[in-house]
């Protein structure tokens, strides 16, 4: 960094709003709640090992003596019995606990990592379309239009097809979520720095010399760490949900590997016989859905001004 | 004059990115190692029979030649092969699936009435929903309907139209025995059928769309309520149905539109998943058969035709909203 940036004045220090912005979310029960739920099922996922061992099962062990000659578990509930918790998955005779379980992981592991990566291309793309403008603001602007627009769906259900198998899916899963996920975040980005870029403190930098990286990283970007860090969470539960939907149509993470998803996908067949094993995936993949949605929700009333008092 | 610099200019950029999203689409799929006349080519599989083959899918050539025949297709229509074997495929063609022995134009042509039923009655269904959920909650803000209807589509925002569409079936199909479980009746063979065979699906693909509709239309509402121009109405001594009618709902409605045709490629996805839900034979299965079986002129031409699909819809919601909102139309 050159010497003549030091004399760039400090981007405003906030400290009083962001203590109330805490307080806010503090003050929202709904939030709260949906925090801790997280908190439980983040916990879950790195503890799925512990857990299983302490339930003495495993997600690929096959347990045909649960079963019926049809394939449907024996007794109540799916098969609910001391030995398996949530009972057991029809034809396999897996433990349905260990799968829940480890499907947390899968889950959390696609959403989160999808997250990561579309929100480190939204916010490197938004933010210099905002900043440098011209030909390259617009290209961006039109490439987003599309992709917003596109049956993104469809496209990824092809790409499973012919993908080579060496590739390992969930990583797929990531790339090709991030690709059709960054566009939203970008665009807000690019509008907070079209807005920010014309602010006194950043002018002031510009003028007395500081260069373009020192604005982006030193000026701009921390003034648009709260906006991210919202979206970013808001984002979460519409990639697990997406990661689930692929899982579903049989296109997302391959056997043998847990996935809510797929479960579900597999209970359609069994909804007659044996609801239970469509009941606790599913409560699963909704509950964690529901909780990241109502902290983002508490998140983005609590730090984005533009929302603030629309929402309640 | 207006109007046709506005289609004019509508039409070009539709057509760019109609050429751009095929071109990148084509080459993702053609450069990735997999090999259709591999797959087709039966045992034994002797070099020679595998070039034939090859050459009789055109798949000799390098794929920008395949992309330049495939874009000819669309427009004038193809013939594979040569002599007595030849097969044609008339315009607009999307492709040849060399598995079916049909083009798959007409494969699509078979399939889209089970989509189209699916994804305009549950967006017909999402858009009343949702705008009058939002409206109502926006009017009566803080009051018993407004929690109500934000509770629910917190809820509806979270669970996955997959798993409403199970739960579903087991309610309303299997314990209370009042709808079909699965499957599709042509709306020209039986219009009763078709509607009671499509109740449930609509409702499971509306549920999700409408809470972020409630959400957005209950948003926008009460942005315009506090404008000067509503409190103007309301001095003016309108009643209030008139106020919320004419001078709200009126401006509410442009970003839902703008945000519709935004949605319209979720929707042709979420029909996918419905279709998969309740096993109805739809352009979805049609897709998801061509993956299992690695059907790739199929996948392509699919994947293709709902992104043209989408575009052009895209285009129709542009135009109109360039028509009603003349600061647009720049």
């Amino acid at each position: 960094m050159s010497t003549d940036t030091q004399l760039a004045p400090p981007a405003p220090a906030r400290p009083k709003k962001s203590r109330n912005s805490w307080r806010r979310l503090l003050a929202d029960r709904w939030a709260v709640a949906g925090a801790v739920v997280v908190a439980f099922f983040l916990l879950v996922a790195v503890a799925a090992p512990l857990l299983c061992a302490i339930a003495g099962q495993d997600p690929y062990t096959y347990d045909l003596d649960a079963l019926t000659e049809a394939g449907a578990p024996i007794g109540f509930g799916g098969g609910i019995s001391a030995e398996h918790w949530f009972g057991v998955e029809p034809m396999t005779g897996r433990d349905l606990f260990a799968i829940v379980v480890h499907g947390a992981r899968t889950s959390l592991l696609v959403g989160v990592g999808a997250t990561a990566v579309s929100v480190f291309l939204g916010v490197l793309i938004g933010l210099t379309a905002g900043f440098y403008g011209g030909w390259y603001d617009r290209a961006v602007s039109r490439v987003i239009d599309v992709l917003l627009g596109f049956p993104w769906l469809i496209f990824v259900i092809a790409l499973g097809a012919i993908v080579p198998t060496s590739l390992p899916k969930p990583l797929l899963l990531v790339g090709v979520l991030a690709i059709f996920g960054w566009t939203s975040i970008a665009r807000i980005v690019r509008s907070q720095t079209l807005v920010l870029k014309r602010r006194t403190f950043v002018v002031a930098s510009a003028a007395v010399g500081a260069g373009p990286w020192h604005l982006l990283t030193r000026q701009l970007l921390p003034n648009l760490s709260a906006t991210i860090i919202v979206y970013a969470t808001i984002q979460i539960p519409s990639m697990i949900g997406a990661e689930a939907a692929l899982s579903f149509l049989g296109v997302g993470v391959p056997p043998p590997t847990p996935a809510w998803g797929r479960s579900i996908g597999d209970a359609v067949s069994w909804v007659q016989t044996d609801p239970m094993f469509l009941v606790f995936p599913g409560a699963a993949l909704f509950l964690v859905t529901l909780a990241f949605n109502l902290f983002g929700d508490g998140l983005r009333d609590a730090f984005d001004p533009r929302t603030r008092g629309l929402n309640r | 004059m207006r109007l046709a610099r506005l289609i004019s200019g509508r039409l070009l950029s539709m057509l760019i990115t109609l050429l751009v999203i095929s071109l990148l689409t084509y080459a993702v799929f053609y450069l990735l190692p997999s090999d259709p006349a591999q797959l087709s080519c039966g045992r034994p599989c002797t070099p020679e029979r595998l070039a034939d083959a090859r050459a009789f899918m055109g798949f000799d050539r390098s794929w920008l030649q395949q992309y330049l025949g495939f874009l000819g297709g669309i427009v004038a229509g193809r013939t594979f092969g040569s002599g007595a074997a030849a097969v044609h495929c008339a315009a607009p063609c999307f492709g040849y699936s060399f598995r079916l022995n049909e083009s798959v134009t007409q494969l699509i042509v078979d399939r889209i009435p089970v989509t189209f039923s699916i994804a305009i009655g549950a967006a017909v269904l999402w858009l009343i929903i949702g705008v009058g959920a939002g409206v109502l909650s926006a009017v009566r803000r803080g009051g018993a309907i407004d929690r109500t209807a934000m509770t629910l589509s917190t809820v509806g925002v979270s669970a996955p139209s997959y798993l409403v569409g199970l739960l579903g079936i087991l309610l309303f199909g299997f314990t209370l025995d009042m709808v079909p479980v699965t499957g599709y009746v042509p709306l020209t063979e039986n219009p009763v059928q078709w509607l009671w065979h499509l109740v449930l699906p609509w409702v499971v693909l509306a549920v999700l769309s409408a809470a972020v509709y409630a959400r957005l239309t209950r948003g926008q509402m009460l942005e315009v309520l506090s404008e000067d121009y509503i409190r103007t109405a309301r001095a003016k001594g309108l009643r209030e149905w008139r106020v919320i009618g004419r001078h709200g709902l009126r401006n509410v409605l442009i970003p839902v539109v703008t945000v519709f045709g935004l949605d319209l490629g979720t929707l042709l996805g979420g029909a996918v998943i419905t279709e998969r839900v309740f096993s109805m034979p739809g352009l979805g299965s049609l897709l998801l058969d061509a993956v299992g079986n690695i059907d790739l002129p199929l996948i392509v031409g699919i994947t293709l035709f709902s992104a043209f699909l989408i575009i052009l819809a895209n285009f129709l919601v542009d135009l109109v909203y360039g028509v009603l909102d003349p600061r647009a139309a720049r």
